[in-house]
């Protein structure tokens, strides 16, 4: 560090040694390193997906069923079209089950049963469910009501809502929690009953919050192979009958992936892309609503 | 409301009647049925699983079939010990790998980029969760593994003094594949907690540690870094948890060896891959030994969850003491959000 | 970088002309017998407008009480120690576009306190801390201008910003121990950084805790965690692991608006003794505090310097309006 003019630097005693600045930019770059180095598989996934499923999408490839007939290179595979419809099918009416549930015990968790022992118990086993591999959720099903009926879509349904459910009571229950409890206290203080609290105040602060939560509780039951491998099963014609074995997206893809046939595999990466843009999309839709969130 | 508001009315102007509070008593009461009924179902839901494991632990005892070291279908003889190495194993190699290029990005995106990149950075992070676990699988197994085996087999030949890791052949699905498969998935997860923490490092500490003349570096060492640690540590062992759960990803990648000799390059097995393998063909005992499996694993990730959310609670506790009281457990929050696969 | 008489904004008075011959008065030892050469061209040039011949004598103020605990501070080498003084020149501080702090011009003279007081936001934490450069951390923030060390401009380009902040040591407002670390280690934190050997740490470590007045506290308790001490040891703490890396100048932001009376008491008499050592420039909003410790004190409103000169003449006498009107109390 040089001084100026004839003065020695007063402040030269105080000079970073080399080493620590090499330590310094070392670590940086180990820091800068480490990121990009997280979104190498980004780029590689995104890429791969493109690069094999964008081929495999065709008209025909959403418009009819798998074939089943898979042996002969010459042979039609057929598409994806029972998959999507199972997918959204199913995921609708866990939605449609998960939804309401998990909304009604959080805001009972929030509003009724605050500090009670009662709500507590509820909560931890809330969390509880929340680490549940999802393999186990199948599994439950199954025994419950597959074993001597077979599969059906409903069926499925139901473990994607177990599913999904804490994970609903747990986002809706951190956007009730973000409404200020002044707010109630004001709605009260005019003389409102409770439930209109709650249904005029309150869920309406928190809709957009809860909305979020939602969508990416639904983009994560979209994605998910196996609570379905065993309660849905697996089936090649398209079916909307919920109470009849479904197919379904990532069960396609799962059973796709080990076949011998490239032309089968190919599908296989076609699927893989659609769930992936069904999934982003929704996960789009989640951070649209939650910006026009009016809290936090 | 209407009653009360009606001046002179027939009834005094304090009372309600009870009809107008039936819609309130409905909801409460409605509600709490509603919560008491899935408490009821989880709790069936545990009822039932353990049933349904008990013949397989009747049959070789608690602690033998998690520790018995024999899965054998055909001999009805099962030992869960393979197949729980295999899951530890897989799950170390996921954290061994994650989580320091997870506090990587977080350190990057709290502390050292610019604003503007913040947003976008994260969004690409949280990116790597709405990839659902079938399509990574499907990405492993004819991705990455073939195109990783050869420096796979030259990292074995060179380092084949090393018991486990070197020495042997390589085959394509194996513990390593899993291992970085669950490292990329639980990347979001980890990075999100610990940017969580990090940005609630009170600013003071790290003013105080520029102010003694500390490099960028060394000031996240003493200020932000300590500060972090337990929060984390909560957040990897959330992503363990996770680790060890996956199922889909890792019995496309892993293969069906359930055997304890096998190296880091050689197939091998996991609880719940052994479950998506099996399951479908399972009768009698076989089946009940992979319900004992499936409790086997859930109780794993309880444990480790638990554990997990203490420290994650205990880290927001401090951090919200030593700014002063501030009640707001934003940490537990964050976990909840990163859980949430937000 | 030449010695410049730089003239203060004040009220329109002439400045006085720049005269080596003026004693810069510190209560231990006057400017002459400087050890340093480069002290002797380092007097008052541009003495502010109030600047007087007749310095403020120690008697004048109250005397710090004899029982402080901390003897005269020394250098590690045993050298009595001198600060060097500290001029602004032309600084503005900016968030922004936003101009906080508008071309100041001021000067700290060596081996003395001054005091900087002023209403909430007019700028006086935001200009303080230029001083040490922590200023430019907060994003979008910069500052122009020039701060002198004696001879040596902090802002050329060719200084180090974080040797500056080394010798520019900071207390800031909320004592702020680290955390995880004990009172040991608090201290050492800053020498740690240069790798000094463990032999040396200890011996320096004391050294800083008895210079802050806190050894015989804590001398059985070096390995408990720093926040476990009392606000007022916590803030000593601080104090102690800045001095531990030497610094030249010490910056005190509202250091006891966070204690209570006796620890504030305690660290005023602290800032006595440091004073023999250390430049230090003290930020209160308190100015019955100012009155206790600063030699000088500086009056600051909406990011300008209004006036600047002897803690008594300010407060008994000032020349501009409205710094009467403030230390009668009359706004802030």
């Amino acid at each position: 560090m040089s001084a100026h003019g004839a003065n020695p630097n007063r402040i030269e005693r105080f000079a970073v040694s080399s080493r620590r600045r090499r330590t310094d930019r070392l670590a940086r770059g180990g820091v800068l390193a480490g990121t990009l180095i997280a979104l190498v598989p980004l780029v590689l996934v995104v890429y791969y997906l493109l690069r094999e499923g964008l081929g495999a999408w065709s008209p025909h490839f959403f418009t009819t069923d798998p074939t089943g007939n898979t042996f002969f290179k010459s042979s039609d595979i057929g598409g994806i079209r029972s998959a999507m419809v199972g997918t959204i099918e199913m995921v609708a009416l866990a939605s449609a089950i998960a939804v309401p549930a998990g909304i009604g015990v959080a805001v009972w968790l929030v509003e009724y049963g605050r500090g009670h022992w009662f709500a507590q118990l509820v909560r931890f086993f809330v969390d509880v469910l929340t680490g549940v591999p999802s393999i186990v959720f199948g599994l439950f099903i199954y025994i419950v009501l597959v074993v001597g009926t077979g599969f059906a879509g409903y069926k499925g349904s139901f473990a994607l809502a177990l599913l999904m459910l804490p994970v609903v009571t747990r986002s809706a229950e951190v956007v009730l929690l973000l409404v200020p409890g002044a707010l109630r206290e004001s709605a009260l203080a005019l003389g409102a009953e409770r439930w209109k609290v709650i249904f005029r105040v309150v869920l309406p602060t928190a809709l957009s919050g809860m909305v979020t939560g939602v969508l990416l509780a639904v983009a994560r039951a979209a994605g998910e192979t196996a609570p379905l491998l065993f309660t849905a099963g697996a089936t090649n014609k398209v079916n909307y009958n919920l109470s009849q074995t479904m197919n379904s997206l990532p069960v396609q893809i799962y059973t796709d992936v080990t076949s011998p046939t490239q032309s089968v595999v190919d599908r296989a990466w076609g699927a893989a892309l659609t769930l992936v843009v069904l999934i982003l999309i929704l996960n789009l839709l989640a951070r649209l609503v939650s910006r026009r969130s009016r809290l936090a | 409301m209407e009653a009360a508001s009606i001046p002179g009315g027939g009834r005094s102007r304090l009372g309600r009647s009870p009809l107008a509070r039936l819609p309130d008593r409905a909801l409460r009461y409605g509600l709490t049925l509603l919560a008491a009924l899935i408490l009821a179902l989880i709790v069936y839901f545990f009822v039932r699983l353990v049933g349904e494991a008990r013949p397989a632990f009747a049959k070789e005892g608690v602690l033998g079939f998690t520790f018995g070291n024999d899965w054998n279908v055909s001999a009805e003889h099962f030992g869960a010990l393979p197949l729980v190495v295999g899951t530890l194993i897989t799950s170390a190699l996921a954290l061994l790998m994650g989580v320091p290029v997870a506090i990587a990005t977080a350190l990057y995106i709290t502390e050292l980029c610019t604003g503007r990149l913040k947003g976008p950075l994260t969004v690409l992070i949280e990116l790597l969760a709405a990839v659902p676990s079938v399509v990574y699988g499907l990405w492993g197994i004819f991705f990455l593994a073939p195109k990783l085996q050869p420096a796979e087999q030259w990292v074995a030949n060179k380092l084949s003094f090393i018991p486990f890791i070197g020495g042997g052949v390589v085959t394509i699905p194996n513990y390593f594949i899993a291992g970085l498969i669950l490292a990329i998935m639980i990347l979001p997860i980890v990075s999100a907690i610990a940017r969580e923490v990090m940005t609630t490092v009170p600013p003071d500490h790290k003013e105080a540690a520029l102010g003694l003349g500390a490099t960028r570096w060394e000031m996240i060492r003493m200020a932000v870094l300590p500060y972090c640690r337990s929060g984390i540590v909560g957040g990897a062992m959330l992503g363990l948890g996770r680790a060890i759960g996956e199922t889909i990803a890792v019995t496309l990648v892993i293969g069906d060896a359930p055997q304890l000799s096998g190296h880091l390059f050689s197939q091998g097995y996991t609880l719940a891959a052994v479950i998506a393998n099996e399951f479908g063909e399972a009768t009698g005992l076989h089946r009940s030994a992979l319900f004992a499996a499936a409790l086997v694993l859930f109780v794993l990730t309880l444990l480790v969850n638990g554990v997990a959310r203490v420290m994650v609670l205990r880290a927001a506790r401090s951090s919200a003491q030593s700014r002063g009281g501030a009640a707001k457990p934003d940490v537990a929050d964050a976990e909840e959000a990163a859980v949430l696969g937000a | 970088m030449t010695p410049d008489a730089s003239s203060s904004p004040t009220t329109g008075a002439p400045s006085l002309p720049d005269s080596p011959a003026v004693p810069t008065g510190s209560a231990a030892t006057p400017a002459g017998s400087a050890a340093t050469p480069t002290e002797s061209t380092a007097t008052p040039a541009g003495p502010a407008e109030y600047e007087r011949e007749r310095m403020l004598q120690p008697g004048s103020q109250p005397a710090p009480p004899a029982s402080t605990s901390a003897p005269a501070p020394t250098s590690a080498a045993g050298v009595v120690k001198r600060g060097p003084q500290v001029r602004l020149h032309q600084l503005r501080a900016f968030y922004g576009s936003a101009e906080q702090v508008k071309g100041i011009d001021l000067e700290f003279p060596a081996n003395q306190v001054t005091a900087i007081i002023g209403p909430s936001g007019c700028g006086k934490s935001t200009m303080v801390r230029c001083i040490n450069r922590m200023h430019e951390e907060i994003p979008g923030a910069r500052a122009e201008g020039r701060v002198l060390l004696d001879e040596l401009d902090l802002y050329d380009s060719s200084v180090d910003v974080i040797a500056v902040r080394r010798a520019v040591g900071m207390v800031f407002q909320k004592p702020n121990p680290f955390p995880t670390m004990s009172v040991f280690d608090n201290v050492a934190a800053g020498l740690r950084l240069t790798g000094i050997g463990r032999g040396e740490l200890r011996p320096r470590v004391e050294a800083a805790l008895r210079d802050a007045g806190l050894w015989d506290e804590v001398s059985d308790r070096l390995s408990e965690p720093g926040v476990g001490l009392s606000g007022g040891q916590q803030q000593r703490l601080c104090i102690a692991r800045s001095l531990a890396v030497d610094p030249e100048v010490l910056l005190m932001d509202e250091p006891c608006s966070a204690l209570d009376p006796i620890a504030t008491l305690k660290i005023e008499e602290l800032i006595a003794a440091l004073k023999q050592r250390v430049t230090i420039v003290i930020v209160t909003h308190n100015m019955q505090q100012a009155a206790r410790v600063a030699d000088r004190t500086a009056f600051m409103l909406s990011g300008e310097m209004v006036e600047v000169g002897p803690t008594q003449d300010i407060f008994t006498a000032p020349s501009d309006p409205r710094t009467e009107e403030y230390v009668t109390g009359k706004f802030g």
